[in-house]
């Protein structure tokens, strides 16, 4: 992990000390709405509807027991005792009140932790691979790389009026579980004889006009990462349209001009820029990678996971569904569901994240991550104590065996909570969750990703689900279209409109017609839904959706 | 031909809490929908609307929302409006909340 240098501590410090001035002489009057808008989302904090949100960074998703402790004491201290992870690995709660919100910042700056740039059109918090450091199929931790990116990028003074917002997600592994392809720019860590690099994909992203990332350099050698980002936000910044915020990221940028015009003019600033990195960001990431040491492995009998795999059915199911491939034999990667059936997608408890905090500290090397499916992930646990982790886990209500089923949903707030939401998500995606657990054909219905945003902003990544679902408002009435064939991985691809929207009393019986007929369609228990899109495309879903309703209205 | 107008009433969040509040007739801030001043006449909306403008300490984000007459009072016409005077549907918090405990 990661520690503070006395530089990012002061730094951290001073920036709080300036922004609880800056709350107070708002209280006073000195400073107008208008004047301190900036500086508070600066800071991370919203306005929202019907409370202030203070949207914390995880920077790369990785997180100590100290700093889960952290956050559950900031959730019962200056909130209502819960906090809500989003899809870019932060965390947001949802009710603080304008005059703590500095105490807020000093609490988290105590962990090393803070807010800034987690709003505002500047470079945000570096989202990674939640499987950093653990994955069985991995080349290199992205880690250090995000860390590097995160020191470079705050408070870069070049980059803190940008065009508009931009994000910067980053894997390790061959198989992309950071959604690379829809960033304004994606790294993949690649070798080229044997030289560590990166595959660099930039105008992706999702929101109201959705594209795929396009590969602008296929191999970048590491030694030029920071000068290469720095000329690809500069060419963006002098080129992206300020004059229409619909047209403001660089997706369009490259739309616009084409990805072979960006890439000369990228390439062109890189000469110019290249000469300046004197190698101190190299000797920067050199000590920033010995802080991400993998942990010490132990070597130990699994017979007490085996003893309870064979003996328990319910730590089976949750075996099978939420443990991923570890580097290291004997161990594994655990995966806490955040979505038990009926709750609010992301949310924790103060008291769950104690316990997780707890299971980190005591199985898992200290280490947690929160991944952009807003599910928390122990990443390095030795199988011999899973037994104990899931009976923890049980208790504390975590252990829904759902991870990559049809109720591990990713949601954005919605209306429920967002000042910019179009329709609420958070009870469809608990509708839903709920209707296939009555059903009980969620492990039949295997791999499948319902992805739910409240608005064209798309925070809920609906355009990357299999089935994705986009909440508008039509005519004063909460709409949800329906969009198929998503895919959010190294495969990437938006999904397509089915055609009309729902209402909200007809959008999740819409969704079980939708999986009824991928039951009946598919070639055998092994094609997954998406395999089974691909193969058919959209007709007889179209008709299970379309037809079958109106058929049930003729009768 | 120009929309006709419908009946507003002035709503904005806190500066402090952050929560919703509606302007009443009597130039005060209230919690309550039920509260507030059901605004008929355009000129007047925009003139009370400006009042609201004009407490930047006291109030964030002022503007006109539609309402009309129920049996219980005013009521929203829009959803939006109603999720805002009720709180979020996920937890009883906002102003659907209980009160705390008298201690």
């Amino acid at each position: 992990m990661y520690d503070y240098t006395d530089f990012d501590a002061a730094f951290v410090a001073e920036r709080n000390r300036q922004f609880r001035a800056q709350v107070e002489r708002r209280i006073a009057g000195h400073l107008t709405e208008e004047e301190f808008k900036p500086l508070r989302l600066m800071n991370g904090l919203y306005l929202q509807l019907h409370a202030y949100m203070l949207r914390v960074a995880i920077p790369y998703g990785t997180l100590s027991s100290a700093q889960m402790r952290q956050l559950a004491h900031i959730a019962e201290r200056w909130d209502k005792g819960y906090g809500h992870f989003t899809t870019r690995q932060n965390i947001q709660f949802n009710w603080p009140r304008l005059r703590d919100v500095p105490d807020m910042l000093d609490a988290l700056a105590e962990v090393d932790m803070h807010a800034i740039q987690t709003s505002g059109n500047t470079i945000r918090n570096v989202t990674a691979d939640h499987f950093a450091g653990a994955a069985a199929d991995e080349i290199a931790d992205p880690r250090p790389v995000a860390e590097l990116i995160r020191q470079w990028s705050t408070d870069h003074p070049e980059f803190q009026f940008l065009p508009r917002k931009f994000k910067i997600a980053i894997t390790g592994s061959p198989n992309d579980r950071a959604v690379t392809r829809a960033h304004d720019i994606g790294l993949r860590m690649v070798t080229r004889d044997g030289a560590p690099g990166f595959e660099v994909i930039v105008g992706g992203g999702l929101g109201r006009t959705p594209m795929i990332g396009k590969v602008i350099r296929d191999f970048l050698p590491e030694g030029d990462l920071l000068p290469y980002l720095e000329a690809v936000v500069g060419v963006w910044n002098l080129l992206g349209r300020r004059d229409n915020k619909f047209k403001s990221r660089i997706k369009i940028t490259v739309h616009e001009h084409g990805i072979d015009e960006i890439r000369a003019r990228v390439e062109a600033r890189f000469a110019t820029l290249r000469p300046t990195f004197t190698g101190v960001d190299q000797d920067l990431l050199a000590g920033i990678r010995a802080a991400f040491a993998p942990p010490a492995i132990r070597q130990a009998p699994t017979d007490a996971f085996d003893a309870a795999y064979a003996a328990d059915p319910v730590f089976r199911s949750w075996a099978d569904t939420n443990l991923a491939a570890h580097r290291a034999p004997g161990h594994a990667i655990v995966q806490v569901s955040l979505k038990a059936q009926g709750a609010t997608p992301g949310d924790a408890t103060a008291d769950q994240m104690r316990v997780l905090a707890d299971l980190a500290e005591r199985y898992g090397h200290d280490e947690l991550r929160i991944s952009h499916e807003q599910n928390v992930i122990l990443p390095h646990v030795h199988k011999s104590d899973l037994p104990d982790v899931h009976a923890a886990l049980k208790e504390a209500g975590l252990a829904t065996a759902n991870i990559g089923l049809i109720s591990d949903i990713i949601a954005c707030p919605g209306m429920d909570y967002c000042a910019l939401a179009t329709a609420r998500s958070i009870p469809i995606a608990q509708q839903i969750a709920t209707r296939f657990e009555e059903l009980k054909l969620e492990h039949d219905i295997g791999d499948m990703k319902i992805k739910i945003s409240g608005c064209i902003n798309a925070c809920g990544h609906h355009h990357v689900g299999h089935i994705g679902i986009l909440g508008l408002d039509r005519a004063g009435v909460e709409n949800y279209q329906i969009t198929l064939g998503g895919d959010g991985t190294e495969t990437a691809e938006v999904g397509t409109r089915t055609g009309p929207g729902f209402s909200a009393d007809k959008i999740v019986p819409a969704i079980e017609r939708l999986v009824l007929a991928y039951l009946e369609h598919r070639e055998s228990a092994g094609e997954t839904f998406l395999q089974c899109y691909r193969r058919l495309g959209m007709a007889p879903f179209k008709a299970a959706l379309y037809e079958e309703a109106q058929a049930h209205a003729a009768q | 031909m120009p929309r006709e107008f419908t009946p507003k009433v002035v709503t904005a969040n806190a500066l402090l809490e952050g929560d919703v509040v509606y302007l009443t007739a009597e130039d005060r801030w209230s919690r309550r929908l039920e509260d507030a001043e059901l605004i008929t006449d355009e000129a007047h909306a925009q003139i009370r609307l400006l009042d609201a403008q004009g407490q930047p300490d006291v109030v964030v984000g002022a503007y006109l929302a539609d309402a009309r007459p129920g049996p219980a009072g005013l009521e929203p016409t829009h959803f939006r409006e109603e999720f805002r005077r009720t709180g979020p549907s996920n937890y009883l918090h906002g102003k659907q909340a209980p009160p705390p405990p008298r201690t």
